[in-house]
């Protein structure tokens, strides 16, 4: 049982990485309907430009709350940039063309990040000085405790607030009602007065500030980085995207839930060589059963 | 042109500098360089500096010449006549393209490296005819295509090293296999749509790749399967010193002793192989069974209220499809003497989807075009090992952004009602 408990945290906390990165492929795809596999190279830049301001402030020596919100908003605010950057070179140009155009551009795109990173940071693992110490410790009585380590809160709570704006951004805002309604009907959008290519761009700048932030907390959490994080991590936070739904922001998350408590699971009590198989199985399972998605909506074909 | 659009254009190139300085800056600008315990930072801001400079440059160019309105459209023109001409002329050109083919092997200039790189963009021509069969006919995205190759070159592996069966018995058994794989993960999938399935294949992939890395006992996991017999030819094998008893392909012929003699013979396997799929490929255009195929990437909607069972199609292309993909995989076997799982990545899959999009999807044509331009720029780019990759992508994208519907466009239906609009 509390080894169970032990494995519900740490799965909730992978989730919570998988699910920020998730929301970006959704969003995407819910938008200008494409998959963005640039988008798990976004999250790996994020991760990069985390790292390297932290060793930056780590010489400096700032007290650690400070720290990790500065890095957290310079992270955002260039990763963003690539964002904004790979869709206007790569996928605005394809806008309107035919279905598998943008695709091929995105794993071009995500290629050649992918290289530049290896080109320019070098190709070998990047190891960070853990910045937390420590946890809170559950049933101390039992065989097993329970650890709760505070860098995981830090992570699941960040997921939360983010969330909390994030919701608030689509539900509430101009802006949110604008990025909503270009996923209905981008022409009569456009007919409305909404500047259409400007809210595209919001939304890679958006999904790719949040990929970023994920990024941050695989830094923190693995510890470790290099620059083909993001493919694993990308496939899977896509595969968790499909698995809640693609096109819904709420089942992004869960989605990612689902994922990372699917992987720590079967590491946990399976084994770990098969945890990607794990992860890929079940999706194809669900999609038997759930062509959409778990909150998808289903998809009616007409004439 | 107007002082405006100068000094309108400078600020537009200004703020292209202040863009790449941001994502220049901290990814180039600052090298993160392990020494001892800690990581540390080496500042390179002189690459950076060029790097935005170049930015800038090319903007201000750009700007320029668009408010000229000349941008690239002798490209483009010449490329749209190339189309012309190659449709016109297809026959021609196809003939022209395959006797060279055949007589490369002795033209002058013709080296061991020449036809190493020969047989790879030949290997990638068949994986690029085999889902093309997938994407470009049944217009199924199919992101995983390298578990099939994978699965073709370990039957291979496997059936030869464990029975000792010959190439030619291994080869249709390795298609086999790779079929039955295509079927197993096509029955569950086949009905979901375009993207869900892109994704599905992708998974599959890494799940295959996934397995070899860890099915110790029968992959050999990380470490590969090695000694794969090499083919021979009509049982003369290529070797210097046969056995007792044994004639050897040199022997036999009374030929001095050449380690060319097998590479040619292996050149010619996979152009024979890759040509078979070609002819397969052109013979099915016109049956029932490819007829649906295409009718069912234009409208499924209405195939169904035709009759035509979108699953058992689907099946059928996808079953097609992965059978060539073990065939090219028992090839690469052969070839190789040696696989291991680190041969069957994602970026493969990537590379033969990427061929075929960027062939123009459907055109058989458009496959070789594609794969003589992409591998030949990663051989050009070999020497800047670093670099090839992002050439690799970055032409990638260039062509799509140019060309959008690949080098050759060409989904025209193999029939249309009302006999061939011109």
């Amino acid at each position: 049982m509390e080894y169970f408990i032990q494995q519900l945290v740490n799965g909730i906390t992978l989730g919570s990485i998988y699910g920020l990165i998730a929301i970006g492929y959704t969003m995407v795809y819910g938008i200008i309907g494409m998959i963005n596999f640039a988008h798990g190279d976004i999250f790996m830049i994020g991760a990069f430009v985390a790292l390297i301001s932290f060793i930056i402030f780590g010489l400096i020596g700032v007290a650690l709350p400070i720290i990790l919100l500065l890095v957290l908003l310079i992270a955002m605010l260039f990763t963003a940039c690539y964002g904004w950057t790979v869709e206007k070179l790569a996928y605005k140009p394809l806008r309107g063309s035919f279905r598998l155009a943008p695709l091929i551009s995105a794993l071009g795109m995500s290629i050649v990040l992918q290289n530049y990173v290896q080109v320019a940071q070098g190709a070998r693992v990047k190891p960070m000085q853990p910045l937390f110490s420590g946890g809170l410790e559950f049933f101390k009585n039992s065989e097993f405790i329970v650890t709760v380590s505070y860098l995981q809160i830090f992570i699941v709570i960040l997921t939360i607030i983010l969330m909390g704006i994030f919701t608030y951004l689509i539900t509430k805002t101009d802006l949110g009602r604008a990025q909503r309604a270009c996923e209905q009907d981008r022409t009569m959008t456009a007919l409305l007065g909404i500047n259409v290519d400007r809210t595209i761009s919001i939304t890679f700048i958006i999904g790719s500030s949040l990929a970023s932030v994920a990024g941050m907390m695989f830094v923190l959490y693995y510890g470790v980085i290099d620059f083909y994080i993001g493919f694993l991590a990308g496939i899977k936070a896509f595969t968790a995207a499909v698995l809640g739904g693609i096109g819904s922001l709420p089942g992004a998350m869960l989605g990612g839930l689902l994922i990372g408590l699917i992987e720590t699971m079967w590491s946990g009590y399976v084994s770990i060589e098969y945890k990607d198989v794990a992860a890929f199985s079940v999706l194809i399972v669900v999609l038997i059963f759930f062509p959409t998605g778990f909150l998808g909506k289903p998809d009616i074909e007409k004439v | 042109m107007e002082k405006q659009d100068i000094i309108k254009s400078f600020k537009d190139s200004l703020f292209t500098g202040l863009i790449a300085l941001a994502l220049f800056g901290p990814i180039v600008g600052l090298r993160t360089v392990s020494k001892g315990e800690g990581l540390f930072i080496t500042p390179q801001w002189g690459i950076v500096f060029l790097l935005v400079g170049l930015c800038i440059l090319g903007r201000f160019l750009i700007n320029i010449n668009s408010a000229k309105k000349t941008e690239f459209k002798f490209l483009s023109s010449f490329s749209s006549k190339f189309a012309h001409i190659t449709e016109d002329k297809a026959k021609h050109f196809a003939i022209t393209g395959i006797l060279f083919a055949v007589v490369f092997p002795f033209l002058p200039f013709t080296d061991r490296y020449f036809m190493d790189v020969a047989i790879m963009i030949l290997t990638y021509i068949m994986l690029g005819w085999g889902l093309n069969i997938v994407v470009g006919l049944a217009g199924l995205l199919d992101l995983g295509y390298v578990a099939f190759y994978a699965v073709g070159a370990y039957s291979y592996a496997l059936i030869a090293t464990t029975f000792g069966w010959s190439f030619w018995i291994c080869l249709p058994l390795a298609g086999v296999f790779a079929a039955f794989f295509g079927i197993l993960l096509g029955f569950p999938v086949l009905r979901l749509r375009g993207d869900y399935l892109a994704i599905v294949t992708l998974g599959f992939g890494e799940i295959i790749r996934i397995i070899l890395i860890n099915w110790y006992e029968v992959t050999n996991g990380p470490d590969g399967i090695t000694g794969i017999p090499r083919p021979s030819f009509f049982g003369l094998p290529f070797k210097r010193s046969p056995d007792e008893g044994e004639a050897s392909f040199h022997t036999f012929f009374g030929l001095e002793y050449s380690t060319m003699h097998r590479i040619i013979f292996l050149y010619y396997l996979i152009l024979v192989l890759a040509l078979i799929t070609n002819y397969f490929t052109l013979k099915i255009r016109k049956l029932p069974v490819g007829r649906a195929w295409e009718a069912l990437r234009e409208d499924e909607i209405a195939c169904k209220s035709l009759g035509v069972n979108p699953t058992n199609t689907k099946l059928t292309a996808f079953a097609i499809g992965a059978m060539f993909g073990g065939f090219a995989g028992s090839f690469f076997a052969t070839r190789q003497a040696f696989i291991s799982p680190e041969s069957f990545t994602f970026i493969e899959s990537a590379i033969i989807v990427a061929i075929v999009v960027l062939g123009g999807m459907g055109s058989q044509t458009g496959v070789v075009l594609a794969s003589i331009f992409l591998i030949g720029i990663t051989e050009i780019f070999r020497d800047l090992e670093q670099f090839r990759m992002i050439a690799f992508g970055g032409a990638m994208v260039l062509i799509m952004v140019f060309k959008p519907k690949g080098i050759l466009a060409n989904r025209k239906p193999t029939i249309l009602m009302h006999g061939d609009k011109k």
